[in-house]
């Protein structure tokens, strides 16, 4: 038989796909229960008030409402607010300010889209209709979008007890050595720069369906999330307070997520608490207004950052200040993003040896920030990488020499950087290398003179990054403040005929898990890649998990799926040592056949699944029947992808536009299972980059209402705004997990952000810019053209 | 949306006597910035009244006037073989609209009659000097336009058909929005034997207006070089997160020299 090879490294097309796209997946908003009323959240249209009253009468008496709950039935039922999974601690020990998060407005309203009531009815429509009865009283305050009007002195104060609306000041690394190596500098080079506030945007809005079966008491939430356990975790053990047995979550197809759907959000609780209040199922869906208002977005920090550099430019110490935008209230991971996220990843690719960060986080009258693809590690890289070209102008040197002078050796790993993290592998210098040979880096300036004759500015931008993900050993994210373990789980089910089902605690919402773990699987245990099914996004059916971001589904999901195939393979060898008598020290396992070694006796993996199914003859006093293992993998440490993206740019000099030409990515994102998947994830990723270096902006007024609230405001990338993206990888391996794996997710929005800008800064470079905030729109470019105006050549 | 009563009336006199009769009522076109207001309640209508059977649709191209049925959609406008070839600017215009989603259902009726200050229509409705024709009577382009979302047109009028005169030269260029597509600055640019009008739509707060130093200048010598010194003021300018005033007074210049060369091509 010649087989075609779907194994590891086989770029098998997703088998997901012909659902998702003949129409027949079957997300949230897909399933309808039977009697199921729908709920329509009544948001703040107030950036900050006090609720002086809510008058419900009128919205009840409407035709067809079930119900309308607000703060009253919530505080009398006694629920919990919305927990944050991650507690940060100030410089001076004292634990970060954690305001309550009500699930529905309390006293006061803090954002735009802040929830205030909700209205259940027979039907949407009618739900809706009520909801514009409610009669709300409020008293404005003044509201605050920046985070430097924050902490502004005399700023309004968002939450009681939260003095400066500071929510934590906190710092890492050792500020001493870093100021004496900055006092002994032959020079030092200082940039500030904002990176700019997104809206996530999954093509899917967010949307739940809450359940209860009062024979059981037991409670349903069908939810469109990314961790369905995690959800199960924080609503019922503290917002709901109902015990795991109770309830189940399902997370079925997913359409997006991009971190956004990692939290646990008011809405899942509101619909679950009031299905068992009104003994029907409830269901809400978010339409795309209400998501740009309501999910968490993106990014938001203001940074300073300086280098100190000896007189041969090599980098002594760096120093960082970030102000991080909070929003209205602490989201799951919000507190995590720009302190272990994204301060701890300042080293980069350098060898830099001293590094201080201070991060102060700050609340605001905007929606709730938390991680959005890539998580901090966005920020600092953009943070660096700009930095870099700044350096390079300011003290003439090459920048792709100052790089590679400074870089992380490939023989210093494993490589302790002066914030926290140990980076177990990789070697900047060759994926620089290939990346510059991909792209023709030498061949720019012929390009760019060529682009000049027709009138048009061209400029070239590299950036080289590494970033942590795999997140992470529990003991160490505990010790840094993580409210949970990260941990992953995987069960392994053998069917007596040989084929397997995998159970993962990680979460598909768009990855292609189900074909790359599938081939995981049938590489593994040496059967059928047909024969393989993934089953995810039920907290029934999977024993538990943390779910998927961070990259972490194949680090550390696929690494507790080798775990629990060791089981397998463990113990089948033990039925195949009495199957063909022979001792278990002799079998040998290998392409899905259990053989005794030196002779030619063998039985497939599927006639010791049936052996175990069907124990006629089976160890039966050593043994159990059945072939399934679960296995729980708590990983070493964080894995390090890392790479170099390089983006070619020309702009039109009369209007400011940039078009983005070429883009080149060479990325080390460990052993690929599935290159196709993985190319697919570092073009979307890409793709979000550049809509992040030039086109994306949540733009919030001074009043801290959102001006980009919709897609006639935010502007999404478009196929046609992007490139033909190239993507290559050079392997170094991770050190510590059995698949040698790192993730490759989140790299594509990690490393373009800079490497565009850089790009468009270089073909502005004479025109004396040194840095450009992004988004870099056409308007902002006109003004730097237009303001350093020199004469139009072409004219 | 809101509930309201749908009726699709199989003649002209039916369509305007429901729209006369019921108070709040509107016109369905192509439905395609109609839809999105009524999903979003901005508009709360008692009776929505279907245009689609009444036989509005049509292409009839002279060697001097083209003239388009107003339920015509901008896809079929597009793809019409007969308007480019006589007035090529009009069906590239309609290219540039929305997507194809949106170009197979709006209407070119429906986009002159909504006079969205950014859509794209209105510039060569006024640059060519149309003529819209209505179930009552004929207005002029001039006369059509009365600041952004408003027109001549009286409770209950509804366009029949849009005609425009064959110009010598004709190009319409447009800046889209970052986000919307929508024009930020659009520039429809006809040369007649009698001169010049530009038309310049998405970048004024009253809606399209004519560029009249640009006519002036290019009736003088139609060429790219005529109008490189004359500043468009930018007072009276839209100014938004996409774009300042002064930023789309330049667009104007650029767009419209753009416009020039590619009519001139």
């Amino acid at each position: 038989m010649n087989a075609v090879f779907e194994g590891i490294g086989a770029s098998v097309r997703r088998k997901e796909d012909l659902r998702f796209i003949s129409g027949r997946g079957n997300y949230t908003d897909d399933i309808n229960r039977p009697n199921q009323a729908h709920a329509i959240i009544k948001r703040s249209d107030r950036p900050h008030a006090r609720i002086i009253s809510i008058d419900t009468a009128a919205a009840r008496a409407a035709a067809g409402v079930v119900a309308v709950f607000t703060h009253v039935e919530i505080e009398a039922d006694a629920l919990g607010g919305v927990p944050c999974g991650w507690q940060i601690h100030s410089k001076d020990g004292t634990p970060m300010a954690e305001p309550m998060h009500p699930i529905l407005a309390s006293g006061k309203v803090r954002h735009v889209g802040d929830p205030i009531a909700v209205v259940i009815a027979e039907t949407r429509q009618q739900a809706r209709d009520a909801a514009e009865l409610l009669e709300i009283e409020f008293e404005d305050l003044p509201a605050i979008a920046s985070v430097r009007d924050a902490i502004r002195p005399g700023a309004s104060q968002i939450h009681d007890g939260v003095a400066d609306n500071t929510c934590f000041d906190w710092h890492i690394g050792d500020k001493a050595i870093v100021d004496a190596a900055f006092a002994r500098a032959h020079r030092t080079v200082k940039l500030d720069l904002t990176n700019n506030r997104l809206v996530p945007n999954a093509m899917e809005p967010r949307a739940a369906i809450g359940e209860f079966d009062a024979m059981s008491q037991d409670y349903t939430l069908y939810t469109t999330s990314q961790n369905p356990h995690v959800i199960r975790l924080l609503m019922g053990a503290f917002v709901l307070h109902l015990p795991e047995h109770r309830l189940r979550v399902v997370a079925p197809d997913v359409g997006g997520g991009f971190g956004s759907k990692i939290y646990h959000y008011a809405e899942e609780a509101i619909v679950t608490w009031s299905a068992g209040k009104l003994k029907r199922p409830v269901k809400w869906t978010c339409d795309r207004t209400e998501a740009f208002l309501s999910d968490a977005h993106g990014r938001d920090h203001d940074s300073t950052a300086e280098m100190a550099l000896d007189a041969q430019g090599n980098f002594l110490a760096l120093r960082v200040a970030t102000i991080a935008n909070m929003g209205a209230y602490l989201s799951t991971f919000a507190p995590a993003v720009p302190t272990y996220l994204s301060a701890t990843l300042l080293a980069g690719v350098y060898k830099t040896p001293a590094i201080y960060a201070e991060v102060r986080a700050v609340f605001t009258n905007t929606v709730p920030v938390d991680a959005y693809r890539g998580a901090g590690r966005p920020e600092s890289t953009f943070l660096l990488e700009r930095l870099m070209d700044v350096i390079a102008a300011e003290i003439g040197m090459d920048r792709i020499a100052l790089r590679r002078q400074n870089f992380i050796p490939a023989d210093a790993f494993p490589y302790q950087t002066p914030v926290a993290l140990q980076y177990d592998s990789g070697d900047y210098q060759t994926t620089l290398t290939s990346a510059l040979k991909a792209a023709d880096w030498d061949g720019f300036p012929a390009r760019r003179a060529k682009a000049a004759a027709r009138g048009r500015l061209r400029g070239i931008g590299c950036s080289t990054y590494v970033e942590a993900c795999g997140i992470a050993p529990s003991k160490l994210v505990g010790q840094l403040g993580a409210r949970a373990g990260l941990f992953e789980v995987a069960q392994v089910r053998v069917h007596p005929t040989g084929s397997v089902t995998v159970f993962t605690g990680t979460h598909s919402h768009g990855q292609g898990h189900e074909t790359t773990f599938a081939q995981l699987i049938a590489d593994q245990l040496g059967v059928a890649f047909k024969d393989v099914d993934v089953v995810h996004g039920d907290t029934n059916k999977i024993p538990f998990g943390m779910g998927t971001y961070g990259s972490r589904s194949l680090a550390v999901g696929g690494a507790a799926m080798v775990k629990a195939m060791d089981k397998i393979i463990a113990k089948g060898k033990k039925i195949a040592a009495h199957l063909m008598e022979a001792s278990v020290e002799d079998i040998e396992f290998a392409a899905g056949k259990f053989s005794v070694a030196g002779t030619d006796k063998v039985k497939t993996i599927a006639e010791i699944s049936l052996a175990a199914y069907v124990p006629h003859n089976y160890p039966i006093d050593e043994i159990e029947p059945g072939l399934e293992e679960t296995a729980f993998y708590d990983p070493q440490n964080f894995t390090f992808p890392g790479g170099c993206h390089i983006c070619e740019v020309e702009i039109d000099r009369e209007t400011g536009h940039v078009e983005v030409i070429n883009f080149t990515a060479v990325d080390d994102v460990g052993r690929v299972i599935n290159p196709m998947i993985v190319e697919g994830q570092i073009q979307g990723g890409v793709a979000q980059g550049i809509g992040q270096a030039l086109l994306e902006h949540a733009v919030y007024d001074s009043e801290a209402q959102l001006v980009s609230a919709s897609f006639m405001d935010y502007q999404m990338p478009r196929a046609g705004d992007l490139p033909n993206i190239s993507v290559g990888t050079e392997t170094t391996l991770c050190t510590h997990n059995p698949l040698g794996v790192k993730g490759c997710g989140e790299v594509g929005a990690i490393g373009s952000p800079p490497a565009v800008i850089n790009a468009v800064v270089d073909a502005l470079r004479d025109y004396g810019v040194r840095h450009i905030d992004m988004p870099a729109s056409p308007q902002k470019i006109w003004a730097i053209i237009n303001a350093n105006a020199l004469p139009l050549a072409a004219e | 949306m809101y509930d309201f009563a749908y009726e699709k009336p199989s003649s002209l006199a039916d369509a305007v006597a429901s729209l006369k009769a019921n108070l709040d009522s509107k016109a369905l076109a192509g439905g395609q910035t109609f839809i999105p207001v009524l999903k979003q309640r901005l508009n709360k209508p008692s009776v929505v009244v279907d245009l689609a059977k009444l036989n509005l649709k049509g292409i009839t191209v002279t060697p001097t006037t083209v003239t388009i049925g107003a339920m015509t959609t901008h896809g079929e406008i597009a793809l019409s073989a007969d308007i480019q070839k006589t007035l090529p600017a009009l069906a590239h215009m309609a290219s540039m609209i929305g997507d194809w989603q949106v170009r197979h259902r709006g209407t070119m009726g429906g986009s002159l009659a909504n006079n969205d200050p950014s859509a794209c229509y209105p510039s060569a409705l006024l640059a060519l000097d149309g003529t819209i024709t209505t179930d009552r009577r004929t207005i002029k382009a001039e006369d059509f336009f009365q600041g952004m979302f408003t027109t001549a047109l009286e409770d209950g009028e509804l366009i029949t058909s849009v005609s425009f005169p064959v110009p010598e030269k004709a190009a319409y260029t447009k800046f889209r929005n970052p986000a919307s597509r929508y024009a930020m600055v659009g520039v429809f640019v006809a040369k007649f034997a009698a001169g010049v009008r530009v038309a310049i739509t998405g970048a004024s707060q009253s809606g399209v207006f004519r560029h009249t130093a640009f006519e002036h200048a290019l009736s003088a010598h139609f060429a790219a070089d005529a109008i490189k010194d004359i500043v468009t003021p930018a007072n009276g300018l839209n100014s938004d997160i996409h774009a300042s005033a002064p930023y789309r007074a330049h667009l104007i210049g650029v767009m419209t020299k753009r416009a020039v060369i590619e009519a001139l091509s």
